[in-house]
């Protein structure tokens, strides 16, 4: 590849970034300006979090099945079979819950908002709010970042809850384990650092489904065919920084509690 | 320049009274390193329309979008009511954008919300009374001869009358400046002929300040030989010979301002390509 080129790419990537960074802080900022858009954040705190609910359920409650039929078996070969639920909740709790749903979260909405703001870059809708003196960050990306984050986090522990429960219905009903024994382990060896680690980690992954969706919604370019490369392209950007920005808190919350 | 910040009490359009609709400098803009418009000067007047030709893909919309600050020029000013939109923050844009009102190329019509809520975008944006809202949808889109299509999406009309209704949200607040990107482009001759009536009403009837951008020579001469009679309501020819004196011509060739006068300069003009044009 000519030097040039390389030269070209660098200039984009950072461009991009500057972009995305500039689009987010100028969203952020508009919540606290006026008009504040209440019912755009209703509605949209409507499709994204009720909309996605039947997925959040159905994937939190498979996940956790299976996740009790595979390390039944295994902690059986150490004795330890009865651990079963305190592995089913610490992983549905710190990793599988927020990260799973944030995965579902961003195929349906991260595609959702890059085709739907794409779809009006294109047809000029963007430029004709703009025109008629409405900031289409306030009125379309501001609700999308703050409906994303809040209902994000609530899918992320109504999956956790469901995971549970499905680990549940397999260690009692096809395994046979104690119920009692089952419930009593998931919650007692949970302490408050677990609990925040899988707290916190769906405000970030919210932040970026919600940023990355509407950044490339935003910049489409090119027709019906740039809508669909943005929509992939939101979907296959979002998923990669969701798992990446996992190992980064993980790292760092391990780091200040110890577990 | 004065801060629209403090300016709440008077109208964007009349704080630079002696000030003229559109006033562009020297301006240029390039797009992936490709010159699209290069060193660009004109003026709209208070009350004028000036009509912009030229061929397909030579920027004629981009210069619309810089008028109303939707793209920002590489070099050059541009003023709109004496403020230099080139160099505006977004926010006071959004404000001073409410004295301007266009008609994109395709309509750009809001697809998930109906013909009411679109004409009255602008007014539901400024929390004005539902009533009220309903009213003045109503008067707008009487104006077009749409009123029958309050609650239909822009799916359910056909093109001419997407186009109306573009018009009708344009008007809504009758602003002091109107942009009209090809409002003809892609209809049939007699759809072209309603539209460009209402474009010769709004300019006759209130007076507005207009740029018109266009490529078809039958829309361009059809605003400079005819004239809506306030009397009759009826859209009538001017004498032979005669144009509408507040109506002139910018003609725009490969990026470059190459015409910039009267009807009748334009038609006796010695320019090969304007000759090329016209004919």
């Amino acid at each position: 590849m000519p030097l040039s080129s390389v030269d070209a790419a660098a200039k984009r990537g950072v461009a991009a970034v500057q972009q995305y960074s500039l689009l987010s802080a100028r969203s952020l900022g508009n919540l606290f300006r006026r008009p504040f858009y209440g019912a755009d954040i209703i509605t949209q705190a409507d499709l994204i979090g009720v909309g996605s609910l039947p997925i959040v359920i159905l994937t939190g409650f498979f996940t956790g099945g299976v996740l009790a039929l595979q390390s039944a078996s295994t902690l059986a070969q150490f004795g330890a079979a009865a651990i079963t639920g305190q592995l089913v909740s610490f992983s549905m709790i710190k990793e599988l819950g927020p990260v799973l749903t944030s995965l579902m979260v961003s195929g349906r909405n991260a595609s959702g908002m890059a085709s739907e703001l794409g779809s009006m870059m294109v047809t000029e809708q963007i430029d004709a709010m703009r025109a008629l003196g409405t900031d289409p960050l306030k009125k379309l990306v501001m609700p999308r970042i703050v409906s994303t984050i809040i209902m994000l986090f609530f899918l992320t522990i109504v999956s956790d809850a469901v995971g549970i429960l499905g680990g549940a219905g397999v260690a009692v009903g096809l395994l046979g384990q104690d119920a009692s024994q089952y419930f009593h382990n998931a919650y007692q060896s949970l302490q408050y650092p677990d609990i925040l680690q899988g707290l916190v980690k769906p405000l970030f992954f919210g932040f970026i489904i919600a940023t990355i969706g509407c950044y490339y919604g935003m910049n489409t370019r090119g027709g019906t065919q740039g809508v669909g490369r943005s929509t992939t392209q939101a979907v296959v950007v979002s998923s990669v920084l969701i798992i990446a920005m996992d190992f980064v808190i993980s790292n760092f919350m391990i780091g200040i509690f110890g577990r | 320049m004065a801060d629209l910040a403090v300016q709440q009490d008077v109208p964007e359009s009349q704080v630079y009274p002696d000030a003229p609709a559109v006033r562009f400098e020297d301006v240029s803009i390039d797009f992936e390193g490709k010159d699209v418009l290069e060193h660009i000067s004109f003026e709209v007047k208070r009350g004028e329309t000036r009509i912009l030709l030229g061929p397909a893909g030579v920027g004629k919309s981009v210069l619309l979008k810089l008028a109303n600050g939707l793209f920002r020029p590489d070099s050059g000013r541009i003023f709109v009511f004496g403020y230099e939109v080139s160099a505006m923050p977004e926010e006071d844009l959004f404000r001073l954008r409410e004295t301007i009102g266009i008609v994109f190329q395709e309509g750009a019509l809001f697809d998930s919300l109906t013909v009411r809520d679109n004409v009255g975008y602008r007014l539901m944006e400024q929390h004005v009374p539902d009533d009220e809202i309903d009213q003045r949808v109503t008067e707008a889109l009487r104006f077009v001869e749409l009123e029958h299509t309050l609650t239909k999406l822009p799916s359910e009309l056909s093109g001419g009358m997407r186009r109306r209704v573009a018009i009708a949200r344009a008007i809504i607040t009758k602003p002091d400046l109107l942009l009209y990107d090809s409002p003809t482009g892609g209809l049939d001759p007699i759809t072209s002929t309603t539209i460009m009536e209402l474009v010769i009403k709004q300019r006759d009837f209130y007076g507005t300040s207009s740029l018109l951008v266009t490529h078809r020579l039958q829309d361009a001469f059809m605003l400079v030989s005819h004239r809506f009679d306030k009397e009759t309501s009826t859209i009538m020819q001017l004498p032979d010979g005669t144009t509408d004196p507040s109506t002139s011509f910018l003609v725009l060739h490969q990026g470059k301002l190459v015409f910039d006068g009267s009807t009748h300069d334009l038609v006796h003009s010695d320019d090969e390509f304007l000759k090329q044009y016209l004919a």
